[in-house]
């Protein structure tokens, strides 16, 4: 390492945590600078849990005002007073309340889209988080991403609701893990997410997740005319005709798509918070995971749903072979 | 989002939440945002900085404060219009009983210890309220739920009991570090600063044990016109010197082993004496901040000290404990939270080591050996947060079916982080909810009514207000309403041999352990038995019918608790970790996890993938599952 030691403070501080992965994680997690794009209920629990972590700095994106309740009735980081709140942006009230988690970690707030930002603006990062945004959105920014010559780890995570999927993308990732007494150098290479999602569905493993097919089709639907999020129960109709197309289109069984579950996606719009709270916590994990370089980090997709209780790792990459379970 | 139903469900219901630790943060914020709004929650502990890493709920001005009241404070700042009622209290305060629980519809436990574990789940199944446990260390948690008639009850598997090492290994042949550390806190910290009455095998061990305990009580107290610094170093000589070259005597148990060097102070003290006064002086005042690394200027707590380094801390400490502290000498338990206490057992386990030619360790890691503490991470007490308050909606909802018990864990097994299993049903032959009676092994003509009572009623039945009845005779019970000739007849009892009781407990008879407040009975068959063997059971007695799982050490001699003290076996149990899990450890044919063996939650995995024999509930992927037909979802299969 550096040879740059961690404080009395911080060694009383995060002594529960130095003890699961160790002094010199810590202090690269220390020097670790994070983005987020997006803050609703799972990306305040991601936050919550990266500023405990000890991270150097966290950089909220969310321009929208927030005029009512509804913007975060899953969101903790907002006091549910209209005084308070009125007028300020989603960003800046979060920031306010993350500050104060600890005060080690410097917590602040960028204006924009995250659409119009460039890689130059994405170079300052280590860890880039995107939510609630468009298609178009995750693959640009990705791609941004990846054109710099920095390893920046790329997130993008989403809760529809009960039910929530993460996407990972750590390019050429080399981590340490421990394998008995001894401690091996592993390397991982990850697809971007266009490269993921254009997998064929026919080439996927038999038993993928019904989950990562059903948020494809939504993703698909809102990215025809829709802001992300925007989907209702009168929806259902055009995106069971969208799941029909698209399973068509990759000779995928239309039975992997339950409409049962598209019902439930596109009707409950809000998060559940105990969702956002697993989502919020693997996610929290998988950062600190990739700053320290300890522990395999997963690969590429993560599923979970309250309805089955299930916490499912998904590898969706072209080099997949092509196997059953 | 959650169905009207469940929403329903959820704002009518009343909570109650135990322990507002790592998880209790976690649980609390969740339970308020998904729409809970009649909560309450018990904590006896208060705040301190090492928990502010993962609860979330305070701040470093809060330290010293109520966990329980603080933590309704933060989250009322959020959710201002729901109810929450802090307890800052013991969960096994008389006051929270069987009447208190069954005004709740369910119970969450966040909790940190066995023992109140047991209390919970004793008071949930005698209230008939249904419990969702949960536990987490590092990466690794679970959930888990239990309901009277449904499910199994918490202490339906046994719990593996904390790890005890051999005394011998201890006294004579450490060959690890956590060897030398319990050593040095439970022997030489004890016989130095704590109780001098208790039992304790500080001095190696000789062919003859016995020969030499008359002359360590000598050594170990400090002699007229000594002044500290010679008798530490006379200490320091006797236990890494005299000692080692007592045990090296012994030809026989090193035929097989590395022979101990023994090390004497003045081969590491000899000029250090004049300079190290004079900083003694400048240490605070305050008691609880006298550290030896602060005035011997050492300030990195990861660094790992050479041999020469360790004895300066070793004579720093013990100087200071008599110079500051000595009003605490004679009463002082070891502390993680004690620093000096902490020094002196770091220096004192690695001169040890240095000895027995075991690898060095940095003061933090001796604390968290010593100390018992678990790892703990955020985002899992987050994790399981959200999985408690998805289970308390099903049992609100009365969704038998879909009940589970959920692992989280740190590879995955079958795809899985979180991995889902069917709950189990009752054991039959749990003492706890099936009330199955327990057989005693026991010698009723030596052991007293006391023996009984510290021993089987306290430490393994985890009783609190034991009444002891043989026939329709009352022989003990614990109250604050018994007149003084009850408390004299009970106390008189407490001395008596079972054989000698008013009415004699023999062979053959039944006795029946109650206790009030968990609403517990317990029927005991008593089989005298004469001898027992001193080395495995240390007790002096046998109980069966639910055995604890042991975790002693292989080459084992003889459990010894936490590797101290063989006095005392309810204080065995040295758990004050937090929010440690006490992995269920299924033993019986039935249940499905039994290709699992009872190292606990930290082999679970290693384990399922070498047998991969781990039944999952799973749905087929050629069904739909998400209709929620309970018939399917019951559904499961072999890997």
């Amino acid at each position: 390492m550096d040879g740059e030691e961690l404080t009395e403070q911080e060694t009383a501080l995060y002594d529960r945590q130095i003890r699961v992965w160790g002094a010199d994680a810590q202090r690269r997690l220390s020097k670790s600078h994070i983005l987020v794009c997006g803050v609703k209920g799972t990306v305040a629990e991601f936050c919550k849990n990266i500023v405990l972590a000890g991270v150097g700095s966290l950089t909220l994106v969310d321009d929208r005002v927030v005029t009512d309740e509804a913007l975060f009735s899953s969101n903790f980081l907002i006091p549910p007073d209209e005084n308070v709140y009125r007028g300020k942006m989603l960003a800046e009230l979060c920031c306010d309340s993350l500050k104060d988690f600890n005060p080690m970690v410097r917590v602040s707030v960028e204006k924009g889209d995250v659409s119009g930002f460039d890689g130059e603006f994405f170079n300052k990062y280590d860890v880039v988080v995107v939510s609630c945004c468009s298609l178009v959105t995750k693959k640009s920014v990705n791609e941004k991403c990846r054109k710099l010559s920095k390893h920046i780890a790329f997130y993008t995570v989403d809760c529809r609701d009960s039910s929530g999927e993460i996407f990972v993308d750590l390019q050429d990732h080399i981590y340490s893990k421990k394998k008995l007494e001894e401690t091996v150098e592993c390397k991982l290479q990850y697809p971007s997410f266009e490269e993921a999602i254009s997998v064929p569905w026919r080439a996927l493993p038999r038993r993928v997740s019904k989950l990562y097919f059903a948020m494809r089709v939504i993703e698909k639907f809102e990215a025809e005319g829709r802001h992300p999020g925007d989907v209702s129960i009168a929806d259902l109709p055009d995106v069971l005709r969208l799941k029909k197309e698209l399973c068509e289109a990759n000779s995928l069984n239309e039975s992997h798509i339950p409409d049962a579950l598209l019902e439930r996606l596109v009707t409950g719009t809000r998060e559940f918070p105990p969702v956002c709270a697993v989502i919020g916590g693997i996610l929290g994990q998988e950062v600190i995971k990739a700053i320290s370089g300890k522990g395999d980090p997963l690969k590429n997709f993560f599923f979970f749903d309250a309805v089955d209780g299930k916490g499912i790792i998904e590898d969706i990459s072209i080099s997949n072979p092509k196997s059953g379970s | 989002m959650a169905s009207q139903n469940q929403l329903a469900s959820i704002k009518g219901a009343k909570v109650l939440m135990v322990g507002a630790g790592g998880i209790g943060c976690e649980l609390l914020k969740t339970l308020a945002l998904s729409g809970f709004q009649d909560i309450h929650i018990i904590d006896m502990d208060t705040i301190e900085v090492s928990n502010l890493n993962r609860q979330f709920l305070f701040r470093k001005s809060h330290v010293g404060q109520s966990k329980a009241k603080v933590a309704r404070d933060a989250v009322l700042r959020f959710r201002p219009h729901i109810s929450i009622t802090p307890y800052h209290a013991n969960v096994k305060d008389p006051d929270f009983n069987v009447d208190f629980f069954k005004q709740f519809n369910v119970i969450l436990n966040g909790l940190d210890n066995l023992d109140a574990r047991r209390h919970v789940n004793r008071l949930c199944l005698a209230a008939e309220v249904p419990l969702v446990e949960s536990g987490t260390t590092g990466f690794l948690g679970q959930v888990t739920v239990h309901v009277k008639g449904r499910t199994e009850c918490y202490e339906c598997q046994p719990k593996p009991a904390p790890k005890t090492y051999p005394v011998c290994t201890i006294t004579s042949t450490p060959s690890k570090f956590v060897h030398c550390i319990v050593w040095a806190k439970d022997l030489l910290f004890t016989k130095l600063f704590g109780d001098k009455n208790q039992e304790n095998d500080l001095n190696v061990r000789s062919t003859d044990a016995t020969s030499s305990s008359e002359h360590v009580e000598d050594v170990f107290e400090r002699r007229k016109d000594e002044d500290i610094e010679q008798y530490g170093r006379r200490i320091y000589d006797h236990v890494f010197g005299y000692n080692i070259e007592e045990a090296l005597s012994n030809e026989e148990t090193w035929k097989n082993r590395n022979r101990p060097k023994p090390i004497y102070s003045r081969d590491f003290l000899h000029d250090e004496i004049a300079q190290q006064n004079g900083n003694v002086d400048n240490a605070a005042s305050d008691p609880s901040s006298v550290s030896a690394m602060a005035s011997l200027g050492m300030k990195n707590p990861q660094d790992i000290w050479c041999l020469k380094e360790n004895s300066r801390i070793f004579m720093e400490a013990f100087k200071l404990f008599f110079m500051k502290r000595e009003k605490e000498i004679g009463n002082l338990t070891f502390d993680k939270d004690d620093q000096l206490a902490v020094e002196f057992v770091t220096a004192a386990a690695n001169i040890r080591a240095s000895s027995f030619g075991i690898p060095l360790h940095s003061l933090f890691e001796a604390k968290g050996i010593a100390g018992n503490i678990v790892h703990a991470v955020a985002t899992t007490n987050a994790i399981i947060a959200g999985l408690i308050v998805i289970e308390a909606i099903k049992v609100l909802q009365n969704d038998t079916n879909k009940y589970r018990m959920t692992y989280c864990l740190e590879h995955p097994t079958r795809k899985m982080l979180l991995m889902p299993v069917e709950p189990f049903e009752a054991n039959k032959s749990c003492y706890v909810c099936s009330e199955s009676p327990l057989t005693l092994e026991i010698n009723t003509h030596r052991a007293k009514l006391r023996d009984f009572v510290e021993k089987i009623v306290k430490a393994k039945l985890g009783m609190y207000f034991p009444l002891i009845m043989h026939g329709a005779a009352l022989l003990y019970e614990v109250g604050d309403d018994l007149d003084e000739a009850m408390v004299a007849n009970y106390a008189a009892n407490l001395e008596k041999v079972l054989s000698e009781l008013p009415s004699p407990v023999t062979s053959g008879t039944t006795v029946t352990v109650e206790d009030l407040k968990q609403e517990l009975t317990c029927n005991i068959n008593i089989k005298h038995r004469e001898e027992f063997d001193e080395e495995k059971e240390p007790d002096g007695m046998l109980l069966s019918g639910w055995t604890q799982a042991s975790s002693v050490e292989k080459d084992d001699n003889k459990s010894n608790g936490n590797g101290g003290s063989t006095s005392n076996a309810s204080q065995a149990v040295p758990v004050e970790a937090e929010d440690n899990v006490e992995m269920d450890v299924p033993s019986g044919k039935k249940r499905r996890l039994s290709e699992i063996s009872s190292q606990g939650l930290l082999s679970f995995t290693e384990e399922t993938k070498n047998h991969g024999k781990l039944e999952v509930v799973d749905d087929d992927d050629d069904l739909v599952m998400l209709d929620g037909d309970p018939g399917l979802n019951k559904r499961k299969r072999m890997q």
